[in-house]
């Protein structure tokens, strides 16, 4: 297992809002996290970055105990996300937000190599490279998040709500992106609420209900899941 | 017109003073949205650290004029920035998770605890700076008498304002710090040790704020274990006129603040330059709430 997260608990204050989640992710796999709105999606996303301390529980990252690391350290061992309202540095350029996405590569080469992969990816943000990021359309920043995140050549990347508020035809258009992220060898971890969409690019999908994951399974089995239609796809 | 351009001049190197101490505040607020009550005091600390060297180093009297204060000068900055290190490290760090009204308060009480510390260690009392440690002899401008010192004073304050302005905009670290003041999750999630950021800050600042104290101290000679307290609230003064998290802002809040007090000493009232300075920051803070850069210039830091 790429990933392993055993038993999270995390509270926030006096309040306990994950009660033992427990998911594994392989590596090469995309795998989705579906439920309603604070069932515990971004909570274990955030912990799993270190932004969230955890309150009991581990999460193993290829063989490294991550809830005891500090946030910049689990970037260091190959985790990056692209966390929920896509965080991007509204008064910084493009360009400055791409770069700062490699902050901790010390190989230029690499860098530049990584950079020219994703303005091919993303070729909008090639063109607004000098633009300030705040000055963005939701749809590029959710690409300037992305690949943003990509920069440090991470193993594992997370995505918070990608498809959030972006017309329908750029979240076809996000989703395929991230099937060639994934094909590129970049493990995915998919926090949604377009439940459907999220499962027909997923390999595996868990379903959490307020703070406890109460269904997991193939990607296709849930799709056609009963529970999972009437509760996530509008029971059609 | 002599007169004019003698107060504009003298006005420009002590508003450079001013720019140099209200970096500090600005870049501190920048990254903590904390105002660093006890900068005023590091201030002072450079200035008795100046003299301290100078008095018992006896540097200038080995290297020639400049090399011997240029030399002092870094020893300071260091001295203080280390000082601004441990002040984070004791009194801000362990309040970072609490309450923002916590930490003004640790603030105010490391400021006391300064000011009463240099008291202790140099008694009340006013202290003299060694005079002529540089050639005083006036430089002329359109046929103008300039001091020398007043130039240097500037010179020196605009150089390191440009050596931060391109530390900030151009290095690695510098767009860490930038990053770090518009959304310190999001820049954790791009690796960056916000801790390290925050300490660098508390480097950067303090320097630049004990170099400020001991030009005050070359500049007119005298110096005192509470001038911390009316220099810094000028610097926060400044700060906010510009735009407080805004560095040109804190830069052009600076020069603007030390003109205006010059001049209205020479044309108005000696006494109420304090009170006319204040009063334009009223009047501006009035009109434009987010200072003079606020705004326009976006990037908060």
């Amino acid at each position: 297992m790429l990933l392993d997260i055993r038993d999270l608990h995390v509270r926030y204050g006096n309040v306990e809002v994950l009660h033992g989640v427990s998911l594994q992710v392989a590596e090469g796999e995309i795998v989705t996290l579906l439920g309603a709105n604070g069932a515990g999606k971004s909570t274990t996303l955030l912990s799993i970055s270190g932004l969230v301390r955890s309150f009991g529980g581990e999460i193993i990252f290829d063989g490294r105990a991550l809830h005891k690391l500090p946030a910049h350290e689990i970037v260091h061992a190959g985790i990056s996300q692209a966390p929920e309202g896509r965080r991007v540095f509204g008064t910084l350029t493009v360009e400055e937000n791409i770069n700062l996405g490699a902050f901790i590569s010390r190989d230029k080469e690499k860098t530049a190599q990584t950079r020219r992969w994703i303005y091919e990816l993303f070729p909008r943000l090639a063109e607004r490279r000098k633009q300030l990021a705040g000055t963005l359309s939701g749809g590029e920043q959710q690409m300037l998040a992305i690949g943003r995140a990509l920069m440090s050549n991470p193993k594992l990347l997370l995505l918070d709500e990608p498809s959030l508020g972006l017309a329908p035809l750029l979240v076809r258009a996000i989703f395929d992106t991230i099937k060639t992220i994934n094909t590129a060898g970049v493990t995915v971890v998919l926090v949604e609420q377009n439940a459907r969409a999220a499962l027909k690019l997923a390999h595996r999908g868990y379903v959490l209900e307020v703070g406890r994951i109460i269904l997991q399974g193939r990607a296709e089995d849930l799709l056609s899941n009963s529970q999972v239609r009437n509760a996530y796809l509008g029971g059609a | 017109m002599e007169q004019f351009f003698q107060q504009l001049t003298n006005g420009l190197a002590i508003g450079g003073i001013y720019a140099l101490i209200a970096l500090g505040y600005t870049m501190v607020y920048g990254v903590l949205r904390l105002i660093n009550f006890a900068h005023g005091d590091l201030f002072t600390i450079g200035a008795y650290l100046g003299l301290t060297l100078l008095t018992s180093l006896a540097l200038t009297e080995h290297l020639s004029g400049f090399l011997g204060v240029g030399l002092l000068a870094l020893m300071v900055m260091g001295l203080v920035s280390l000082i601004g290190i441990l002040l984070e490290r004791i009194a801000y760090r362990p309040l970072r998770e609490s309450h923002r009204l916590s930490a003004v308060v640790s603030a105010l009480g490391a400021s006391i605890f300064f000011q009463n510390a240099i008291m202790l260690i140099y008694g009340a009392k006013y202290y003299v700076y060694p005079q002529n440690l540089l050639p005083n002899t006036p430089i002329f401008i359109l046929g103008m008498p300039i001091p020398l010192m007043r130039i240097l004073i500037l010179l020196a304050s605009i150089l390191m304002m440009i050596a931060l302005y391109l530390f900030v905009q151009k290095t690695r670290i510098g767009t860490a710090i930038r990053a770090t003041a518009i959304d310190q999750a999001a820049a954790r999630l791009m690796g960056i040790d916000v801790n390290r950021v925050i300490m660098i800050v508390f480097c950067i600042g303090p320097a630049l704020g004990g170099a400020a104290g001991m030009m005050v101290g070359i500049y007119y000679g005298q110096i005192n274990f509470t001038m911390g307290w009316i220099y810094g609230l000028k610097a926060f003064t400044a700060a906010i006129l510009g735009g407080i998290g805004n560095i040109p802002g804190a830069m052009l809040g600076g020069l603007l603040l030390g003109v205006i007090e010059s001049l209205s000493s020479a044309y108005i009232s000696m006494a109420w330059k304090d009170a006319i300075a204040f009063v334009v920051l009223i009047l501006i803070l009035i009109v434009r709430p987010t200072g003079l850069l606020g705004e326009r210039v976006a990037e908060k830091i």
